[in-house]
């Protein structure tokens, strides 16, 4: 239990491996036989040690992971090699051998806890039935147990919650039951696939901790599957990088750091956006571009600063947004404004559920405000009508987080860029092509793709689409919610980079609504920080980062891992307060009139 | 619970004005329908004069408003009138045809479920096998067979030939009662087989959906056994596909009694309603089609209190 009675192993000690992975490949059936997957993956995992794989999608990381709990489908997918736990092959155990290794000896974590966890069971059924099926209790005992396991993942009100139903806890809080059923019967290996992905920075921050702690007091072995170089650095002893399938370099994770030796990797890590590089430098910077072959990076141009004297092309005053429920009311956004001059980026930031999204329909009115009022090219549009509201959407246009759903799979991408200038009839069928072809190469995509549909698309070359899509009709403002976080970090950066070339040439406005702060810094002009519904810091991105001043954007900044092994450890993230405070209000509730204070020129933080 | 119960009221509200309207329109569309009962009943010889004088006596010549507002005072009170042409309230007709109705259909879904849900979360879990590609082709040519026909085929092999069950009719209520449900061994074997070939092809479409979900793999992970994880994890989440489906053909079932008790012979609430049609006895088929509407509001308002039960995100 105790750190003290149960010293951490440093890998090599005279013990074997927990786990070890020798020569592993893993084939899907396709129509044209079996088709590799991975390719001779081997590593090896050490009592109390924790290894991370590290990829893009479609390296083969998850399938590795769901290889070693042979989770996947046997007639589609077959494994060779060994895989060891204990000394023992996992892959030529029997199905019900096998059982007893999943959840009894191997306990997992996935990315999704959102969709992870059944919706039809108590999380008390749940945690108790993993229990009952390696343990030999009884149901009330493992009810007890499981009470226990809440306790032991820090979930705050566990005697009250164990008969609640999954849609009632947040994400971190899911994360949280499904660490406790992981961890239910002590595996000797816990695999992490993705685990705080699709968390906010702060949870992720706690999650990582929580499973850095467990691992001391149980003396496990991690396995953790990530594409995040910031969480490799926080979490790993030794790392392995994967491409397309094979495994490119291995190594201690501070020595990979440190003298990467494949271009991969070396691209990978120069692709990192990290935050604190910028310092003072007043505009934003493009990312590196690296060089594939090589791996080499040159250091990224430094993008203009905002010309004064200009009018904004938005400004948005007192926004308001309230959804009444039968319980009580939601103040989504309460008293925001802001305003955005041309050629200028704007990030708004913070976590999910604090109003940044809803702030951004507003503004497209895809979102009706309750009070306060948004001005483009000097027009109030918050009560606009739906025919006044056409010109609206020919000067602010809109991108969204996820290219996968936001293309119609029916439509050819060239059809989808061409229908907001048919829907507008700004140009002559014959123009409209000639303009498509235009806007593709300017988003960095060959005209010939015109006639393609989305799914033949990279979830990078479909977010260029949206762009271009969204640049069809010359908008001055662009909403771009989410805009590059789905996406891997070498297109991660790509996009960001089309992004800030585009505004340069075009003087574009950018709404820049993220949770993820390493871009902000590199993207944006100024930052304005939203906590429940709320902005609580604003200013020049110089000043939110270099001089945070409201206690929530420091604890935002603190959260965000920092892809530097030699930092790991360092930080203790704050309790688990994410469930303390609730946008939910009495219908007669009325919120204070905030006031700020200026702290510098520009950087306003709201006070207590 | 204060919310529960207010809930559960004002579905039951909903109920009552959904009712009222369909006996309004149950009213009118007898009346609009071309016949006369006064006519049916005296026969081709009848004079004017008599059929005038019947219907004067029958209270078919008070102006329609008030044969409506008579109507709607009698179904408040829970009378649903007196048929014409039989000597019983409508009310006592119903009832006494009731029996084979009702368990004709509670058979008929009792085999539909009993071959529909192994068969489909079989076929689910073994997707692409052949006993899936049997299942599919079996089903789709069950669904489309016309249930009069596969039950004038079961009749010709297991009454005619081989004499195991009556081919027609129903016993009268002085025999015993399994020898009347005997009766009904060969149309709910028909209407058992047509309708889990839908059930069936539900269960496996809502199976085949929640297979693929993060927490099925969660349970896999756990160690569950496969059974456990498709009966346990899986079957509980596609519930709810699978008791709207049910709760249909339950619905389908009474609508179509009218069709299967003339095939075989069933003096059961749809044979009732297709004499009252032929003879235009009017109360008798507003009364069954007010009954056979209220079933299907029922029916409903039971699915989706299973909805509740199988799923806790779902609220009334």
């Amino acid at each position: 239990m105790n750190a003290l009675l149960h010293p951490v192993l440093k890998p090599g000690t005279s013990q074997g491996p927990v786990f070890k992975v020798d020569r592993l490949t893993t084939s899907f059936r396709t129509p044209d036989g079996w088709r590799p997957v991975i390719r001779d993956i081997s590593f090896h995992i050490d009592k109390g040690e924790t290894l991370a794989i590290v990829g893009e999608s479609g390296s083969g990381k998850s399938v590795t992971a769901l290889s070693a709990m042979r989770l996947l489908p046997r007639d589609r997918a077959r494994s060779e090699g060994r895989i060891f736990l204990d000394g023992r092959d996992l892959l030529t155990l029997g199905e019900a051998e096998m059982r007893k290794v999943r959840g009894g000896r191997i306990g997992m974590i996935f990315q999704e806890p959102m969709t992870s966890l059944n919706p039809v069971f108590t999380i008390g059924n749940q945690l108790a039935e993993a229990l009952v099926l390696h343990r030999n209790l009884s149901w009330a005992a493992a009810e007890a147990e499981a009470l226990r396991l809440m306790d032991r993942v820090r979930i705050p009100a566990a005697k009250s919650r164990l008969h609640e139903y999954p849609h009632k806890f947040s994400g971190g809080m899911r994360q949280r039951v499904m660490i406790a059923m992981a961890l239910a019967c002590r595996p000797k290996l816990l695999i992490a696939d993705e685990p705080t992905t699709a968390l906010d920075v702060t949870i992720q921050a706690e999650i990582l901790h929580l499973i850095r702690e467990l691992q001391r007091e149980e003396d496990m072995a991690v396995l953790f599957i990530t594409h995040d170089m910031g969480v490799v650095a926080e979490v790993a002893d030794r790392t392995v990088v994967m491409f397309r399938g094979d495994m490119v370099e291995t190594g201690a994770t501070d020595a990979l750091f440190a003298r990467p030796r494949e271009p991969y990797t070396r691209m990978l890590l120069a692709s990192i956006p990290q935050l604190g590089t910028m310092g003072a430098t007043p505009g934003p910077r493009r990312f590196p571009e690296v060089d594939p072959a090589t791996g080499a990076a040159s250091e990224g141009r430094e993008m203009p600063v905002v010309t004064a004297g200009t009018a904004p092309v938005v400004e948005v005053s007192n926004l308001s947004i309230r959804f009444d429920l039968p319980q009580g009311r939601i103040h989504a956004v309460e008293d925001v404004s802001f305003s955005i001059m041309p050629g200028e980026t704007l990030a708004l930031v913070g976590e999910s559920g604090c109003g940044k999204s809803t702030t951004g329909r507003a503004i497209m009115r895809l979102q009706n405000p309750t009070a306060g009022s948004i001005t483009i090219g000097g027009r109030d549009i918050a009560y606009m009508n739906a025919r006044d509201l056409r010109g609206l959407r020919r000067s602010a246009q809109m991108i969204f987080q996820d290219p996968f759903a936001s293309l119609n799979p029916r439509i050819t991408v060239g059809s989808a860029i061409a229908e907001p200038m048919l829907a507008h009839g700004v140009l002559e069928k014959r123009a409209v092509r000639d303009r498509v072809t235009q806007l593709l190469e300017q988003v960095g995509l060959s005209p010939d793709m015109a006639s393609r549909y989305p799914h033949e698309f990279s979830g990078g070359q479909r977010q260029r689409v949206s762009i271009a899509r969204a640049l069809a009709l010359e908008p001055q403002l662009i909403v771009a919610d989410e805009a590059v976080s789905a996406l891997d970090v070498s297109v991660k950066a790509q996009v960001s980079n089309l992004l800030m070339d585009l505004q340069a040439s075009r003087g574009l406005a950018y709404l820049f609504i993220s949770h993820d702060m390493s871009v902000v810094e590199r993207i944006s002009h100024r930052v304005a920080v939203m906590y429940f519904g709320e902005i609580v810091e604003i200013g020049p991105r110089a000043a939110v980062f270099g001089n945070p001043r409201h206690p929530y954007t420091r604890r935002l900044i603190s959260a965000v891992p920092i892809p530097d092994p030699a930092r790991r450890g360092t930080r203790i993230p704050a309790l688990a307060s994410e469930e303390a405070r609730s946008p939910l209000r009495p219908l007669d509730y009325v919120p204070p009139k905030r006031r700020y204070d200026e702290v510098s020129p520009g950087h306003l933080v709201q006070l207590p | 619970m204060n919310r529960v119960i207010r809930a559960f009221l004002r579905r039951l509200m909903g109920m009552a004005v959904v009712l009222l309207i369909v006996a309004t329109l149950v009213f009118i569309i007898v009346r609009v329908t071309p016949g006369d009962p006064a006519a049916v009943m005296l026969g081709s010889d009848a004079t004017p004069e008599d059929i005038a004088q019947l219907r004067e006596k029958m209270g078919l010549n008070a102006p329609l408003i008030v044969q409506y507002g008579q109507f709607m005072a009698g179904l408040l009170r829970g009378d649903l009138g007196r048929s014409i042409f039989l000597d019983q309230s409508v009310g006592q007709a119903l009832l006494s045809r009731a029996e084979p109705t009702f368990f004709l259909t509670l058979f008929s879904i009792l085999i539909a479920t009993v071959i529909a849900l192994p068969v489909g979360i079989l076929s689910a879990v073994r997707r692409g096998s052949g006993f899936d590609q049997v299942v599919v082709t079996v089903t789709m040519v069950a669904a489309s067979v016309p249930s009069f026909w596969l039950g004038l085929i079961l009749i010709q092999v297991f009454a005619v030939q081989l004499g195991w069950f009556p081919a027609s009719g129903y016993g009268g209520p002085d025999t015993p009662f399994l020898y009347r449900l005997a009766h009904l061994v060969l149309p709910a074997v028909t209407l058992g087989v047509v309708n889990s070939a839908l059930i069936t092809r539900f269960t496996r479409a809502a199976m085949l959906d929640v297979l693929g979900d993060d927490y099925v793999r969660t349970a896999r992970a756990k160690g569950a056994s496969e059974s456990r994880v498709v009966l346990k994890h899986a079957f509980r989440n596609a519930m709810v596909p699978i008791i709207t489906v049910i709760g249909l053909s339950v619905a389908m079932l009474v609508a179509g009694a009218v069709v299967t008790e003339t095939v075989f012979g069933l003096p059961g609430v749809g044979n009732l309603v297709v004499s009252a049609v032929l003879r235009r006895d009017y109360p008798v088929i507003q009364g069954a089609l007010l009954v056979v509407a209220a079933i299907y509001v029922l029916i409903n308002f039971i699915v989706d209190m299973l909805y509740v039960a199988a799923d806790p995100r779902v609220r009334i």
